[in-house]
């Protein structure tokens, strides 16, 4: 094994977790600021593939214009879910809020398979590829990269500089206080159920450029989710872009020295180990 | 012994051991089905409940034990011969050390870190076994047709895996119920309500909620080596997913967490609902509702969990005090 490879490696995993990444902070977004752990996310996630696809395929759109509708639309349907299945349960303990999201996970994949069927789909989008002296790669993967930053960056202004972004933040630390500072707390913890599946849409929308996928895909980045979660620390959106990075690098080196069958073993043994262990992710201070 | 004559408790027991009793006399095999897919869910809802509905720490991983033990029952009986019972327990033991092991680490995790720790800890035991070649890897175990010879042939060794279910669901009822109105069982939901307030008053949490997850975990581990004994093979996919794990979860929500009758009418009435569902003849447009059975179950469950968190018997508990003593 020589370093090319090594390095071509890492770089590909790199590139693969800023993805990974944009689609946790979503998760985490939503658990920061109302505890709840957001079980449609792989749904959105999912749905979020389906927009840029049919919106390339069918309208011939390109995806990164497709994107942004699909932004608009995932952060309308986070809205949405929140005002249907949340709302109520907000309060109740964490099994009412779990199951609430679950059973609308049921509803959009239970939708999604019989409009969609399970058939694995594919863009075939290409921006072909760069080569950066030893290592070539692939402009799709590139793109979705740069992407991913901006959406951090905008992400980030506005949570420190807007009205809106400041309100989320209070609600964040202390919902109770915040209420009583005249924050309108219901339509805060709208817009960040909101803000956190548009993040899942266009997550699920970069996924869609370059890999195929069927309504099920979501399932499994849901599942990554998780484990960049933990390990960024539940609640701290850029931990999570940490996380991914870490799990993509993990994802791109582990195949080296070991079957590539092997690497989900790894990638949950750690993120039980990182819950037992430090619960409040690897940049988080003392439980 | 008057915990025996509650006639609530009393009604349950029979009823479950009647409807398990129905096929057997009717020698109906369609019927037998039908009923062993409704006694696995009630006793896969009843022992869930125990370490969720009972002690408050809800889990997503409940199949884990179900999958690891008709894994370990499989093997026992593809590369040791062993007899069916006897599969049958060392399953629900293995599941049972399973849980002791994980109960020490992870029970000390609340809320959703312990929801999510359960996931994490079935997505690594399906991606484990997987991988693990003395359980034939990615393509499980596939049991040989003469394993059923000493039972008599198949037809007779699928009466052999009913009647033990129709065992096991009757237990696990009496179980639930004795463990609920024991002083262990008052421990545990003292611990749900407020484990630091427990552990005040004297109830040893960390013990308490270890032994709990363990008397939870070795019914369905027996519950799986059923299953797929009956099935003829077991592949990582079915023993570990997690989709079975939240309808277990639905099922005992339904009914009632908490109590002992809630799982058995959740399960009952969350898989009538699917039968119904699944041989449906009616259309919506072009697409036959069995299409739109996971949709339909999805705004059930999504209506039920706002309206009637507390599920069927806890609702009854609510509206009509005078009935509390009977709706266990």
């Amino acid at each position: 094994m020589d370093a090319i490879t090594i390095l071509s490696s890492l770089l590909d995993g790199l590139l693969i977790g800023f993805v990974y990444g944009i689609a946790a902070m979503g998760l985490n977004l939503i658990w920061g600021v109302m505890r709840v752990i957001n079980l449609t996310h792989g749904a959105l996630i999912a749905l979020g593939m389906f927009g840029v696809y049919l919106l390339f395929s069918g309208l011939g759109l390109n995806p990164y214009l497709a994107l942004i509708l699909v932004a608009a639309l995932g952060l309308l349907a986070g809205i949405a879910i929140y005002y249907v299945a949340i709302e109520r349960v907000i309060n109740a303990p964490h099994l009412s809020t779990l199951l609430a999201t679950f059973s609308v996970n049921m509803i959009i994949i239970g939708l999604g398979t019989a409009v969609f069927t399970t058939t694995p789909r594919d863009t075939g989008f290409s921006l072909g590829s760069i080569r950066a002296g030893p290592v070539t790669l692939l402009g799709t993967r590139l793109v979705a990269t740069l992407i991913t930053l901006l959406v951090t960056g905008l992400l980030y202004a506005y949570l420190y500089r807007t009205r809106a972004g400041k309100s989320i933040r209070a609600v964040s630390n202390n919902r109770a206080a915040a209420e009583l500072m005249g924050i309108p707390s219901k339509r805060i913890l709208a817009l960040s159920f909101g803000l956190g599946t548009m993040l899942a849409a266009i997550a699920g929308g970069l996924i869609a450029t370059f890999f195929s996928f069927t309504i099920l895909s979501g399932s499994v980045y849901e599942l990554k989710s998780f484990i960049i979660g933990v390990l960024g620390g539940l609640g701290n959106p850029l931990g999570a872009l940490l996380g991914g990075l870490i799990l993509g690098v993990l994802e791109g080196v582990l195949p080296l020295a070991m079957p590539n069958t092997w690497v989900p073993v790894i990638e949950f043994l750690l993120f039980i180990l990182i819950l037992l262990l430090k619960p409040n992710g690897l940049l988080g201070g003392k439980q | 012994m008057k915990r025996w004559l509650n006639p609530g408790f009393g009604l349950v027991f029979l009823f479950v051991l009647g409807m398990g009793l129905a096929p057997v006399f009717s020698k109906d095999a369609a019927a037998r089905e039908v009923g062993f897919t409704v006694l696995l869910a009630i006793s896969m809802a009843t022992s869930l409940n125990i370490i969720t509905g009972y002690t408050g720490y809800v889990s997503f991983g409940h199949v884990v034990f179900y999958g690891l033990g008709g894994y370990v029952g499989m093997y026992l009986i593809d590369k040791w011969n062993a007899p069916l019972p006897l599969a049958v327990l060392g399953g629900g033991a293995v599941a049972a050390v399973l849980a002791f092991l994980l109960g020490k680490a992870i029970l000390r995790l609340r809320g959703a870190y312990f929801a999510l720790a359960t996931i994490g800890i079935n997505e690594a035991m399906r991606t484990f076994v997987s991988n693990f070649a003395p359980f034939g890897g990615p393509t499980g175990i596939e049991l040989q047709f003469s394993v059923y010879k000493p039972y008599g042939g198949a037809a007779q060794a699928l009466w052999m895996t009913y009647y033990a279910v129709v065992g096991i669901a009757a237990f696990s009822v009496v179980f639930s119920y004795f463990l609920k109105t024991s002083k262990f069982g008052l421990g545990l939901m003292a611990i749900r309500e407020d484990e630091d307030a427990a552990e005040v008053v004297g109830v040893v949490a960390p013990s308490a909620k270890t032994l709990a997850y363990v008397l939870s975990a070795f019914l369905p581990g027996m519950l799986g080596v059923l299953f797929f004994f009956k099935n003829g093979n077991v592949e990582p996919g079915d023993a570990f997913r997690l989709h079975f794990s939240i309808e277990t979860l639905v099922m005992m929500m339904l009914g009632g967490q908490g109590t002992v009758m809630g799982p058995v009418i959740g399960a009952l009435g969350y898989q009538r609902l699917r039968g119904v569902l699944l041989t449906s003849d009616v259309k919506i447009g072009a697409l036959p509702l069995k299409d739109f059975q996971l949709v339909i179950a999805g705004g059930l469950m999504l209506l039920i969990i706002l309206f009637i968190p507390a599920g069927l018997v806890g609702w009854l508990r609510q509206r009509f005090a005078r009935l509390r003593r009977y709706l266990v």
